[in-house]
């Protein structure tokens, strides 16, 4: 199973997510929206912060996430790459995240992601795999 | 056709196709795209129509979901949508039907110097404005500024530039709603907003914005282009810019309060993007305070680029102001909500006019143009890719009548960015634009291959389309020759 894949949109960038589990569909869209916003090839982590948020729904609760690292990303300059999701319900989620100061990596960044939309939102489940497909502003 | 579409797209004319109602249901009105033959065999192999009849359905629309040439799929309303809703009829307000990137726009500066005068200098100025202007991913402004000065900036708008002595009043003349829109309510704005708007005014960003270096190489209208002062072979500097992530956070926040206002209003939309509430209501209300300080920062951080753009140009051809004669043409929004009054149905309404990836374009004699163009018509600034083209063409008052005074706002993709990476065009790419006696900077790795020419559809024919439908008039031509990209 790959962890996402970019899916051809043409004014923005799609990706579809896969996870054997809720937990790992999470991680692995937040996997691939960095791998949008930069090279995270051989990247080493050096710093960690808590996530926390809360949504209406299971689909809320995505776009809440990706929405709070990114928002993460551009105040405190952080290249996020290792994500642990430690608790998920359909309406919170907890998780440890790691990453990088942009500092010396800025050669690493590639495309800016304005947010992650709503549009076409819809986590399916496959027989044992989950999978979602985000559409990102750019 | 996919299985979500239902019945057939109708051709009204060479210029206009009609989305039926019945193409799906909930459709309130039925949606009309402007393109030729040619051109719509492309769309409508595109989820874009799709996304045209799904504004249809938002409550309170008007007349119809309208879609300019330069069409593409984007998310809640489609690139190049333009929808009105009656304010006084429970008509909503969508944050889907904006973007993210509240007030992103263009303006236009003229300049004394010719391409002749340029030539020999151009690596040496490509060169400063790509170190000396902030472009790229999570770039910082010189101008930092404090939660006060950010409520002024959000409440004045480009006038917050000029008091500083970064422009003249004339510039704010020149600007779409003089720079700023009343009604701005800094109270509306949430913290985060004001955490990442505090270090990026006077920022470019990435993707497609862009600062470009053009030449006129074409002149449509002679007389429009006197009032401009604009002549063959003369030099014009364009800038593409927003609000930044000062914007993207207001349009993030509003669209997760907006998606709890459908079952509170009891409204049914066949995309949560396009989550609205009626323009009445409260939450209707924060959001165009919220989003007025958005725009207002996105004028602000364009005449900010501007000031830059011409200290440059005084430092690298050791010329003082008067002499290169830097005068702003004209700032356009091509994302934004705004209010204005039509004639519908024999009485004057007031509507909320959704433009996303479209641009407002007034016909002459309206009385909120400028003295100098009220002859004219709102001078409508269009941006092409960085091989070909951009325009400046005036607003019709056939615009006003048919399209809610909207018209394109660009070339639109056609390419997506991942196909335009793998692209074979990719290896020759620079040396292609080179070959074309173009320069180009670009800060993200692969920028500069997203934003290829081949990506986007060819902007003369969206103009032509525009141009034979009456919505626009076409004036002046521009050909780039430096180009620096986010």
């Amino acid at each position: 199973m790959k962890p996402f894949e970019i899916i051809n949109h043409t004014a923005d960038i799609s990706i579809k997510a896969y996870g054997k589990s809720l937990e790992e569909l999470f991680e692995n869209a937040a996997f691939g929206m960095f791998n949008i916003l930069a090279d995270l090839e051989g990247i080493t982590t050096s710093t960690e912060m808590e996530i926390r948020v809360e949504a209406l729904d299971r689909e809320e609760l995505l776009i809440e996430w990706l929405d709070e690292l990114l928002f993460n990303f551009y105040t405190k300059y952080i290249i996020f790459c290792k994500f642990d999701i430690r608790e998920l319900t359909d309406n919170t989620l907890t998780a440890k995240v790691k990453g990088r100061f942009i500092g010396e990596n800025k050669n690493r960044l590639k495309t800016e992601i304005k947010a992650a939309t709503r549009h076409d939102l819809n986590i399916k489940k496959k027989e044992d795999t989950y999978e979602v497909q985000i559409v990102f502003d750019v | 056709m996919n299985d979500e579409r239902h019945g057939t797209f109708e051709k009204i004319d060479d210029y206009r196709w009609r989305i039926p109602k019945s193409f799906m249901s909930g459709m309130r009105v039925p949606g009309i795209i402007y393109a030729d033959e040619k051109l719509f065999e492309d769309i409508k192999h595109d989820k874009a129509p799709q996304q045209v009849a799904n504004a249809a359905c938002l409550p309170g629309i008007v007349k119809y979901s309208l879609a300019m040439p330069d069409i593409h799929w984007g998310y809640g309303l489609p690139i190049g949508g333009v929808v009105a809703t009656d304010v006084e009829s429970g008509g909503v307000i969508t944050p889907g039907g904006v973007g993210y990137d509240i007030n992103c726009g263009v303006r236009l500066l003229r300049s004394n110097l010719t391409e002749k005068e340029v030539r020999p200098k151009l690596d040496t100025l490509v060169h400063a404005l790509f170190s000396k202007v902030p472009s790229g991913v999570g770039s910082k402004s010189n101008i930092k500024v404090n939660e006060a000065e950010e409520r002024k900036i959000m409440i004045k708008g480009s006038l917050w530039a000029v008091e500083r002595g970064f422009g003249t009043k004339e510039d704010i003349e020149h600007t779409e709603e003089e720079g700023c829109m009343e009604g701005a309510d800094p109270d509306k704005v949430s913290g985060r907003a004001y955490e990442r708007g505090e270090r990026q005014s006077g920022t470019l960003g990435s993707g497609n914005h862009f600062l470009e270096v053009q030449v006129v190489d074409e002149v449509y209208d002679k007389d429009a282009a006197s009032v401009f002062d604009l002549a063959l072979g003369q030099i014009t500097v364009m800038i593409h810019t927003g609000s930044r992530g000062f914007g993207h956070q207001i349009c993030d926040d509003y669209s997760k309060s907006m998606v709890r206002c459908l079952s509170k209003y009891n409204i049914s939309v066949p995309d949560r993007q396009l989550a609205c509430a009626p323009v009445t209501s409260t939450e209707g209300k924060d959001y165009i305070g919220a989003m007025k300080c958005a725009a207002n920062y996105a004028w602000n951080n364009r005449q900010c680029l501007m000031h830059m753009v011409r200290k440059i140009f005084e430092q690298v051809f050791e010329a003082g102001p008067a002499d290169l004669g830097m005068s702003l043409i004209w700032d356009v929004a091509h994302n934004i909500a705004k209010f204005e009054k039509y004639n519908i149905d024999g009485k004057n309404r007031l509507l909320c006019v959704h433009r996303k990836g479209a641009t407002r374009a007034f016909g002459p004699g309206n009385p909120v143009l400028p003295q100098d163009y009220i002859a004219l018509g709102q001078p409508v600034i269009i941006p092409g890719d960085m091989g070909r083209n951009s325009y400046i063409l005036l607003g019709t008052k056939k615009a006003e009548e048919e399209t809610f005074g909207s018209t394109c706002h660009g070339a639109g993709r056609v390419m997506s960015r991942s196909a335009a990476i793998n692209a074979k065009e990719r290896h020759t790419l620079l040396k292609d634009l080179e070959a074309k006696g173009i320069k180009v900077m670009a800060a993200g790795r692969d920028t500069l291959a997203e934003e290829a020419p081949y990506a986007y559809k060819d902007v003369n024919h969206i103009v032509e389309i525009v141009g034979k439908a009456g919505i626009s008039k076409k004036v002046c031509r521009m050909k780039p020759i430096g180009v620096i990209k986010g």
